[in-house]
């Protein structure tokens, strides 16, 4: 399969569907595992490494996934490439970046994916729009088994299955969801949101996880114990407590800006239409940051049933000139918006390298047509 | 673990004082700890959680690390010194090798717990699996202790008892 075949549209887990998706953009579970008569990978030798790679490689292929599996081999892969992959969270930053063999095996729906040779031997993740962490991990679990029918993981009875890191013994389970909450930023609680999580014991991560920025208003919450707790009990806990208390603090804030700051709300969402319908150079910064004003805008008519004046403008975007409802603005728009307006998917999708400028430039452009100001 | 202050939050914060030879530990949450003047810093990465943990080894002791020190996994060569540098070990039986050092780290990244009571491979034999459950048992055991839930305690001793 190509890049190409995909990157013209966003994946399934990121279409604005699924449960408590205003807020829960998306839900993800990893598993790290690695083979048992193997060393980690910090002392295995090219040739070794080699070895594990193709020997997960080919199990993985074998699998029965209900969809088309492909695997891209990550060090032969070109630059580009290796950015699209990052973009798509297909692979972290850090398996991109890496020396060695290593690659990632990805279902063509984009809701599983397995890092091979990256900090572990295997890293496996489920995705879904929304909160649906129960399904992610019942998922992840079954292609789990499956594996494991092929291969022997190290696990030992007293610490779980063995990872490269302590941090992840046990389950070696991640648990995170992706969460958007631009209104705890803008009435100034996004502080005490993040000691909140802390004190919870939380790991609280940008956009593109370890190492990145909370750009856009995203924020990506996960556990940080892995140990003497099953993975039912962490996925329990987040479904049954975490999101719930941070779901309704975004609400109130929500709210409390509905009710007694509307008008910085509408000054917020007037502005950032104003400027992607008109922009001539817009940065991913800068998109990514004024697209949290319209998607919040959005999310509050839809799953609030409120508007503010500068909402009822945003809604009627592209009513007048097209009246079929999918031309209409919607969360699927602004997120296709943010997802291929990233610099890897201009240029694959532009089908050759753009510098910064030119980037800016076919952003804009993209920008402006979606959001119904020129063709 | 509650914060000795306002025993309320979950303490985040562990200081270790050590006086006069004396031992003082503090636990508090980040609330407290920043109205008392404690400066913390938020999710420690593994490097950060190593040096502070060496840092408050006392050094007269017999370490118990220190057998541990001196030695290299014989699978893989690895040594505490590579650990102290990448964060990350050199292969699964160096959880063996240096159980003694990695224990309080263990620990401390996993909020107290050491022992595992998650999924478990389908292909672990039925020892392996039996030793999993007496674990798990002899750890709600000591909860149940804790907890001053003798009946409980009883149940599980019998339990445990009657595995073995």
């Amino acid at each position: 399969m190509k890049l190409t075949e995909i990157s013209h549209n966003i994946n399934e887990w990121f279409n604005g569907s699924g449960p408590l998706a205003d807020i829960v953009i998306s839900s993800r579970i990893r598993l790290a595992r690695n083979i048992a008569g193997h060393k980690f990978l910090s002392r295995c030798s090219a040739a070794e490494k080699l070895q594990i790679l193709n020997k997960l490689r080919d199990v993985l292929k074998s699998l029965e996934f209900g969809d088309q599996i492909t695997y891209i081999s990550v060090d032969k892969a070109p630059a580009l490439d290796k950015h699209f992959l990052v973009e798509r969270h297909l692979i972290s930053r850090h398996h991109a970046f890496a020396k060695g063999p290593r690659g990632v095996v990805f279902a063509r729906r984009e809701f599983f994916t397995a890092m091979i040779n990256e900090e572990d031997h295997l890293r496996m993740q489920v995705l879904k729009g929304g909160c649906q962490l129960s399904q992610c991990a019942e998922q992840i679990n079954r292609i789990d088994d499956m594996v494991e029918e092929k291969i022997d993981y190290a696990f030992s009875p007293r610490y779980g299955y063995l990872t490269a890191c302590p941090t992840n013994l046990g389950t070696g389970i991640r648990v995170s969801v992706m969460l958007h909450l631009p209104a705890l930023k803008m009435t100034g609680q996004i502080e005490k949101f993040l000691r909140a999580t802390r004190d919870m014991g939380l790991a609280v991560r940008g956009l593109f996880g370890e190492g990145s920025e909370a750009a856009g208003d995203f924020y990506q919450l996960s556990n940080q114990v892995t140990l003497g707790i099953s993975e039912a009990d962490i996925v329990a806990q987040f479904e049954k407590s975490i999101i719930p208390e941070i779901v309704e603090y975004e609400n109130a804030a929500r709210n409390q800006l509905l009710s007694k700051q509307s008008d910085v709300l509408d000054d917020k969402i007037s502005r950032a239409m104003a400027l992607l319908r008109n922009a001539h150079l817009i940065s991913s910064q800068e998109a990514l940051f004024l697209l949290s004003h319209l998607r919040m805008g959005i999310n509050m008519h839809t799953h609030m049933g409120v508007s503010t004046p500068a909402i009822e403008r945003l809604c009627k975007l592209g009513a007048e000139d097209a009246p079929a409802k999918q031309d209409k603005i919607s969360i699927s728009t602004i997120n296709r918006l943010f997802m291929l307006t990233q610099p890897a998917h201009l240029q694959l999708n532009h089908g050759k390298n753009l510098d910064p400028e030119q980037r800016d430039i076919l952003r804009a452009k993209i920008i402006r047509s979606a959001l119904h100001q020129d063709k | 673990m509650h914060c000795q202050i306002c025993k309320k939050n979950q303490a985040t914060i562990h200081l270790t004082e050590i006086t006069d030879g004396i031992r003082t530990e503090m636990h508090l949450c980040e609330t407290c700890a920043q109205e008392n003047g404690i400066a913390a810093k938020s999710q420690l990465s593994v490097n950060e959680l190593l040096n502070n943990l060496l840092a408050t080894q006392p050094t007269d002791e017999d370490l118990f690390g220190s057998a541990e020190q001196a030695i290299s996994c014989p699978q893989c060569g690895f040594t505490l010194e590579q650990f102290t540098k990448e964060a990350v070990l050199g292969c699964p039986h160096d959880y063996e090798v240096f159980e003694k050092s990695l224990l309080p780290l263990i620990e401390k990244a996993h909020n107290g717990r050491t022992t595992h009571c998650g999924k478990v491979p389908s292909k672990t034999s039925t020892d392996a699996k039996k030793q999993i459950e007496l674990l798990t048992l002899q750890q709600k055991l000591d909860t149940a202790v804790k907890n001053e839930d003798y009946e409980l305690a009883a149940e599980l001793r019998d339990k445990i008892n009657q595995m073995e």
